[in-house]
């Protein structure tokens, strides 16, 4: 499985109140919330994102508030995956649970920039930045993690496995 | 290798004699909780399940304390749907307007999590309850949704940071400039996935309302869980509270820990976090001319009887400064009643200050205090992120009760020495 796409750019500690302000917490549905997903943070990023599109930002991303509302805004603005240096753990786990893909890796935080094309290959966890031929080698699941990706989230994972 | 005390309760929940930092079990769940926000997402999940009936109703709490009492018609919605879920499957702890208070007060209030237990909770600052000596931490709608289906949970077993603390706090230094400093000291990704072990002759002088303080900010390090030891003090506080039984774990002498910070309570000053991070911290005594529009003291960090307590002995016959709004808010309706039978309340009134019945409200910019382009608040909550008490071009100054009250009376940010306390 593979993603291209151009990159929204964002620093460190990225908080789920900026990623979708609790005022707005009263729906818990994808397609309202994709609506004023990134407002306090980046008022454009809702005219700018196309589906397919890459998120790369610093350490601690979705740092904050469990809402799993986060998340879903992000993947119903079309994000095909977040790449960061490190993520707060409850993002980390709602961004499995849900299917959303992330992956963890410095050097590519560091070096991609806004409005590069970047090519992420999924099964190996190779990044590729297209603009600039960079290439980088994001951090791999434990086998337990990749299965509830596979499964394409947790609820299909708890199915299946009749826990 | 020992074991740390997180380590211990999750081994027994997975039914392992060992585990070790970064291994992967499932454990069994004692507590399953969520609030307005997050259950609605949770029960929408659960519809998915092959499976449609809760684990257990007695395990389960759920708790209308974020947009309550309802701000508007789709906070009303969501709150309709989690009570229709409620009375379908029977659940024995479901607190609604009335009953309800800010959750992470009201559980251990109603004796709901005791020492030694594992409870997850769709709200970050389920962490609060380690300051009973039990592993809880937070988890989003999906996760609480696979816990109230199966009673389970998947965690990586967390590496852990001790803190040791030691010596006495002054008068007016309490857990939240203690955590403040910490979270100051170590920065908001400081203890990330991992687990903050409270140790230490120190923790003999923290009541219980301390350490719910310190350990509900565990989060706010990037933690997993923040938990403290079991001491007389916390089983006077089950006795009193609970019919549950417990179970004392500790630490094991030589329990692996990726660093241990020693912390002199004594030299601790008075504490607030600048905006936009809680880990921008500096003491009163650092922070210059800082001139508020809005107090708002309540929270699941700190609207306990105790926080209540020392904001009354400090505005009782003083004013709020003209200009400032000053909120306070009684996180359970225990607390609110005895807040009414010690005064506290007629204190806050004739000093110029607003009552509220429980909520959740202005902490995360729901209702109930939402500042507008330009003004400032010094809040006794947890966060003070961009946005998070309302416009963008707001600000919240994190601080304890006693600095919150000193500033409501001078109108900027102050410690309760500048009135000669």
């Amino acid at each position: 499985m593979k993603a291209v796409g151009t990159v929204h750019k964002y620093g460190d500690n990225v908080d789920t109140d900026v990623i979708i302000p609790a005022r707005y917490l009263n729906s818990s549905d994808p397609a309202e919330l994709k609506k004023n997903c990134m407002e306090d943070i980046d008022k454009e990023f809702v005219n700018r994102v196309k589906d397919g599109d890459i998120m790369v930002a610093g350490k601690n991303f979705g740092c904050g508030s469990s809402r799993e509302h986060a998340p879903i805004a992000i993947k119903a603005s079309g994000i095909s995956c977040v790449i960061a240096d490190t993520f707060a753990r409850i993002f980390y786990r709602n961004a499995i649970n849900i299917g959303l893909p992330i992956i963890e890796c410095k050097e590519a935080a560091e070096s991609i920039q806004a409005g590069d094309t970047v090519e992420i290959d999924f099964d190996s966890g190779k990044i590729t930045d297209k603009t600039t031929g960079m290439e980088f080698m994001g951090q791999s699941f434990p086998p337990f993690m990749q299965e509830i990706i596979k499964s394409e989230g947790l609820v299909n994972y708890i199915n299946k496995n009749n826990i | 290798m020992g074991m740390t005390m997180t380590q211990k309760i999750l081994a027994s929940h997975a039914g392992l004699d060992h585990v070790k930092a970064g291994q992967l079990i499932q454990a069994k769940l004692d507590l399953v909780l969520g609030n307005d926000v997050t259950t609605p997402v949770a029960i929408h999940e659960m519809e998915k399940f092959n499976k449609k009936d809760v684990f257990d109703k007695d395990k389960i709490a759920l708790v209308m304390d974020h947009f309550t009492p309802n701000k508007d018609i789709k906070s009303a919605e969501h709150c309709k749907c989690v009570r229709e879920f409620s009375a379908e499957n029977d659940i024995t702890n479901f607190f609604d307007v009335g009953e309800m208070g800010i959750e992470h007060a009201l559980l251990p209030e109603k004796g709901l999590v005791v020492a030694g237990e594992t409870v997850i909770g769709a709200d970050s600052h389920t962490c609060t309850y380690g300051a009973l000596g039990a592993f809880s931490t937070g988890v989003g709608s999906t996760d609480m949704a696979a816990g109230m289906a199966t009673g389970q949970a998947w965690f990586k077993v967390p590496a852990a940071i001790r803190f040791e603390l030691k010596g006495r706090p002054e008068k007016w230094v309490s857990g939240k400039d203690i955590i403040l400093h910490i979270i100051g000291m170590i920065g908001v990704d400081g203890a990330l996935y991992r687990s903050m072990e409270f140790t230490g002759d120190g923790i003999k002088y923290l009541s219980m309302d301390d350490r719910f303080a310190m350990a509900n900010m565990a989060i706010e390090a990037g933690a997993k869980n923040g938990i403290f030891p079991v001491d007389d003090l916390t089983k006077e506080y089950m006795k009193e509270h609970s019919v549950k039984e417990y179970t004392i774990y500790e630490a094991d002498a030589d329990a692996e820990y990726d660093e241990t910070y020693t912390i002199d309570l004594s030299e601790l000053k008075p504490t607030v976090s600048f905006p936009h991070l809680p880990e921008n911290t500096k003491t009163v005594d650092e922070a210059g001319d800082v001139k508020i529009d809005q107090v708002v003291i309540g929270s699941c960090t700190n609207g306990r009887i105790s926080d209540l307590r020392i904001a009354a002995d400090i505005m009782k016959d003083r004013k709020v400064a003209k200009g400032v709004r000053v909120i306070i808010i009684p996180a359970t309706q225990d607390i609110y009643l005895e807040a009414m039978r010690e005064g506290y309340m007629e204190t806050f009134i004739k000093a110029g200050a607003v009552v509220s019945t429980p909520t959740c409200g202005p902490c995360l910019g729901g209702h109930m205090g939402i500042l507008a382009a330009g003004e400032r608040a010094v809040a006794t909550t947890n966060r003070n992120f961009v946005g998070r008490m309302g416009h963008v071009d707001s600000e919240v100054y994190l601080a304890s009760p006693a600095v919150a009250a000193a500033s409501a009376i001078t109108g900027k940010i102050s410690q309760p020495s500048e009135l000669g306390l």
